[in-house]
């Protein structure tokens, strides 16, 4: 399917049906980040139980450095 | 003690995690500096590029508390959903509401700020807001129930210190929350004035980070704010127009 994901059009490979399976797509399963999914922000427990589907809007964030 | 909410801290010296020039410096620099809140910004990853390292990794997050901003929000809104961001990490109760309303002075935005504090509060966040040095202003915001206020001393990064101590003397006198002077200290002196006018704690970042030496700088702000506080808990003297003496005028074994 393919995907807005941090704001760039992406097609994700079939066996990335859930939003724990792009974290671990991209490696990141094991940092600190919290992910939206067209709008609605998701606990780390939501990850495992929500589907994706074509054309969705995902946002991954992080903590940074700041003041 | 400084109370914020329902946390207690022994530490009156809030850090910022921004711009220092290598992670082992900064380790060093939070280390010494005895801090035991952190602040930080939410953003986007990069998820093309995972192994670029973050701090927050390098952190013992049980030792710190962690404080993350709403830096980058131009509206209540927007404030509110980097909070909602942040605590949905698990990591953190609090938010540090900063809403920008002017790019060149840095200046929080009152009335987005007053919205986001009002909105965060109801929804069970620890609010600690950034502010200007209004002082109708951050009686509102502690009418909105604000865990704390911050007053900035001076622009952001500008290390001009305490630029209007009058207000912020007002601000502390009226306040019911703590008030942290956040932004705009430049030195060690710059954060002990703030303490001895009365101030619950300091949040500072560049002047740490982009000092010669961070992690000696970290150490000065520790002692600066400790010796503020002690100051202010001693109560100082009147100032005087005229001269006493020290010594005693009696029993003088000349003339």
């Amino acid at each position: 399917m393919n995907v807005l994901l941090n704001g760039e059009s992406i097609q994700l490979p079939e066996h990335v049906v859930l939003v724990s399976d792009v974290l671990k797509h991209y490696e990141i399963h094991d940092k600190v980040v919290v992910v939206e999914v067209n709008g609605e922000i998701l606990t780390s427990v939501e990850h495992q139980s929500t589907r994706l589907s074509d054309k969705d809007k995902i946002e991954i964030v992080h903590f940074v450095g700041g003041g | 003690m400084l109370k914020i909410g329902s946390l207690s801290f022994q530490s009156r010296l809030l850090l910022g995690t921004g711009k220092y020039p290598s992670f082992e410096t900064q380790k060093k620099a939070v280390e010494v500096s005895e801090t035991e809140i952190l602040t930080f910004a939410v953003r986007r990853m990069n998820i093309f590029e995972p192994s670029q390292p973050n701090f927050l990794e390098q952190l013992d997050t049980k030792k710190y508390t962690l404080l993350p901003n709403t830096a980058g929000a131009k509206t209540a809104a927007e404030a509110v959903r980097i909070a909602k961001l942040a605590k949905a990490s698990g990591l953190c109760d609090m938010i540090k509401v900063e809403v920008i309303g002017c790019d060149q002075t840095l200046l929080p935005d009152p009335i987005e700020t007053l919205k986001a504090t009002e909105e965060l509060v109801k929804e069970g966040f620890i609010v600690l807001p950034y502010t200007s040095d209004d002082v109708v202003l951050a009686r509102k915001l502690q009418e909105a129930g604000c865990h704390a206020v911050m007053p900035g001393a001076s622009p952001i990064g500008s290390g001009q210190g305490i630029i209007n101590p009058v207000n912020l003397r007002f601000i502390i006198e009226q306040a019911v929350v703590p008030v942290i002077v956040d932004a705009g200290i430049g030195s060690p002196a710059d954060a002990a004035l703030a303490m001895e006018l009365g101030a619950d704690g300091v949040l500072l970042n560049t002047a740490v980070s982009a000092a010669k030496d961070p992690v000696k700088m970290a150490k000065a702000m520790k002692l600066a704010i400790e010796a503020g506080r002690l100051g202010y808990e001693a109560g100082r003297i009147e100032k005087k127009r005229n001269a006493t003496a020290s010594s005693p005028m009696e029993g003088m074994s000349i003339g």
